[in-house]
């Protein structure tokens, strides 16, 4: 036991001059050092492969596919037809929210084309996605948040956003209008489905 | 020996060095270089063995719990409303969260396991033996710490077995004197179980033991670590000390092959048998048969020798006392000798005791494949968890006063059964959201409970109960009675 310890005593003195120590540690530490590089590769490739169903987990909302959403009633054609400027309506779409399927309600603007047809828009600004609101006196749509404007018909006044308002697919069934509520991706010049 | 062993000890006190103080990036390399060799150089008397792998194991295994329960707690929600939801959630639908959850409660299995062998091996080894005994005690601390880790994560998925599983184990806290009942309510959070227990359970399980866990492997590392590696329980000292070797690499090859072996079976299994997920807990349902989980089994089925008058000194006074006779081992066996064959008696104690606990287990496993008031009911359990791992996950409705609109929505004929519901004013005793009122009950669940035959029926003759709080037998045209049950049919 006392030749151990006293080994141990010798080789904790050599390790205060660093040189001597390093230089009789070498020769066995070149062949530790080529195992501790396996190991630590190995080691880095299983850590890497255990990771996989990690990121495969929190990612998850990112894989799924999006769920279609149906069609919403906005409200009588005859009713919106009478209006005279972009009448605001809330609808309320089924989404699923994670574990949950919620009912929200989203804001859109139903307007009139140059030929009186009745057109839906997304309140949603294409620029980053405030809520755009109608402006009686300017006549006008404006983004409150960077001073985003639209006409009447939706189309880019001025302002940052890259393109007009996002027009909803819409119908008439029975009299009434029909939306096919969608979200669209922002700051891009031309419209995209995101869901 | 056991002394000799120990005088290793003293010897690597570093004194800190004036150039550690300075945060250079050549110093800061120096004293992790300096930490890595302190670690790794650990000398082992006589030599790597593969009877020392648990350990570190156990270690891997806690790290690896600590991860997989950290990514768990991304999607669960810890409420009785949402906890059933969110697992089922994780299970059906989450990619890849069937099999994360699998590691984590195979995982707490595959702890106890090899918690097991480690207490074994220590004892039988005698590595407890020579002022070993602070590293004992903080061994026994983590023991506990680890039982009641799966004791509270098992209600966290709050399914039947979860449920009525920890219903009973709390239940045992009554047989303490005096105080048991308010110690049941303290951890319940209430006299019944509920979204209050569950709260509690999560934060013992997620914050409070795991850090007690931290500080205790920090501890029972570090005494570990000063008491130096116990060594094999015979040989000559002189051989023992030139058979001495580095912890690393031949011990650090072994524990990482252990490591390797752990992660390959928790992976198979849970790739192949994942863990499943039961109906949600029914508070009401009086057939159902508890079982708690395979290591507590040998305990469940001992309660069930003791009937009332001696109750507390079965289910109290005899573990207790084996269990202070299991921590006070270091105190109560002092002589130095190491080797088992030498120490009949504490040896034949420890294998009693654990022979006594498998006899349990098999038992009561016996008993539950013959009794034939247990199996046919055990039979059934397994088959309604079979049934809802089968069917696809169903979202929770967000909102009580939302699941009219949703049903309307996603289904355009329950969208017209609605609009008949309005206009045949059953909203004013049902509740515009058809939660109840005062008048009439609820009718969110009347999908579940009654088939469209059965609301037909009711509807059109409703029963004496009905008709006693006011019920209207309904009169319809036979289309509007149509979609007027396909409306209520999907109020689940």
């Amino acid at each position: 036991m006392k030749i151990f310890r006293e080994e141990l005593l010798a080789r904790k003195a050599a390790d205060s001059p660093r040189e001597g120590y390093d230089r009789r540690r070498s020769a066995s530490s070149g062949r530790r050092s080529f195992l501790g590089f396996l190991l630590s590769a190995g080691g880095a490739s299983v850590g890497a492969l255990l990771s996989v169903p990690l990121l495969r987990f929190v990612l998850h909302p990112l894989i799924r596919g999006t769920i279609p959403m149906s069609w919403t009633e906005v409200g009588s054609v005859e009713e919106l037809a009478s209006a005279t400027e972009p009448v605001k309506r809330l609808v309320k779409i089924e989404q699923r929210d994670g574990w949950r399927k919620i009912v929200s309600e989203k804001a859109l603007y139903v307007c009139k084309d140059a030929d009186g047809q009745l057109r839906a828009f997304s309140s949603i600004c294409p620029h980053l996605g405030c809520s755009i609101s109608w402006h009686e006196e300017r006549n006008n749509f404006v983004c409150p948040c960077h001073n985003g404007q639209f006409t009447a018909e939706g189309k880019l006044l001025g302002g940052p956003p890259p393109r007009g308002m996002d027009l909803l697919e819409s119908k008439v069934e029975d009299g009434m209008l029909m939306v096919h509520y969608q979200y669209f991706r922002q700051l891009v010049p031309n419209k995209e489905v995101l869901a | 020996m056991e002394q000799d062993t120990y005088t290793l000890e003293t010897k690597r006190r570093e004194p800190p060095e004036a150039s550690d103080r300075r945060t250079g990036m050549g110093d800061r390399r120096k004293r992790v270089d300096s930490l890595l060799r302190a670690a790794l150089d650990e000398p082992i008397p006589g030599g790597a063995s593969l009877a020392y792998v648990f350990g570190s194991g156990l270690l891997f295994l806690f790290l690896s719990q600590v991860i997989t329960g950290m990514f768990l707690v991304l999607y669960y929600v810890p409420s009785a409303d949402h906890a059933h939801t969110t697992i089922a959630y994780i299970t059906k639908e989450v990619t890849s969260g069937a099999f994360l959850r699998s590691i984590h409660a195979y995982g707490s299995s595959a702890i106890i396991i090899v918690l097991l062998l480690h207490v074994t091996q220590t004892f039988l080894y005698g590595s407890y033996k020579g002022r070993r005994e602070l590293l004992w005690l903080a061994g026994c601390v983590l023991f506990a710490l680890m039982l009641g880790m799966s004791f509270t994560g098992y209600l966290l998925p709050w399914d039947q077995k979860a449920y009525f599983a920890t219903t009973v184990g709390t239940n045992i806290l009554t047989y303490v004197p005096v105080v048991g009942n308010s110690l049941k309510s303290l951890l319940r959070g209430g006299t019944d179980m509920g979204t209050l227990t569950l709260s509690r359970f999560f934060v013992l399980h997620v914050f409070m033991i795991p850090a007690f866990i931290f500080a205790f492997v920090a501890l029972h590392v570090f005494l570990f670590r000063r008491a130096g590696a116990a060594g094999p329980i015979q040989g000559d000292p002189e051989e023992l000390k030139r058979s001495t070797e580095t912890f690393y690499p031949k011990q650090v090859i072994f524990d990482i092959v252990f490591a390797l072996l752990i992660i390959a079976g928790l992976g198979l299994l849970a790739h192949y048998a994942p863990v499943e997920l039961g109906p949600k807990a029914n508070p009401a349902d009086t057939q159902y048969v508890p079982r708690p989980e395979w290591y507590y089994i040998p305990v469940f089925q001992w309660l069930k020798y003791w009937e009332s008058g001696f109750a507390v000194v079965g289910i109290l006074v005899i573990p207790a006392f084996i269990a202070l006779l299991f921590v006070a081992l270091p105190f109560l066996d002092r002589r130095p000798e190491r080797r088992p064959w030498k120490r009949p008696v504490a040896v034949s104690i420890y294998a009693f005791i654990f022979t006594g606990l498998g006899a349990l287990g098999a038992i009561s496993h016996r008993n539950d494949l013959r009794d034939p008031g247990i199996a046919p009911q055990l039979a059934k359990q397994r088959a309604e968890v079979e049934a809802f791992m089968k069917k696809p996950f169903e979202p929770e409705l967000g909102g009580a006063s939302l699941i009219a609109a949703t049903v309307a929505l996603s289904n355009p004929i329950a969208a017209k059964g609605k609009k008949v519901f309005d206009q045949e004013g059953c909203a004013e005793c049902h509740g515009e959201d058809l939660t109840g009122t005062s008048a009439a009950p609820t009718l969110i669940g009347v999908g579940d409970k009654y088939d469209s035959g059965k609301l037909e029926s009711v509807l059109k003759q409703p029963t004496d109960a009905m008709t006693d709080g006011g019920m209207m037998p309904v009169d319809l045209k036979d289309e509007d009675l149509k979609v007027l049950i396909v409306f209520l049919e999907a109020l689940k």
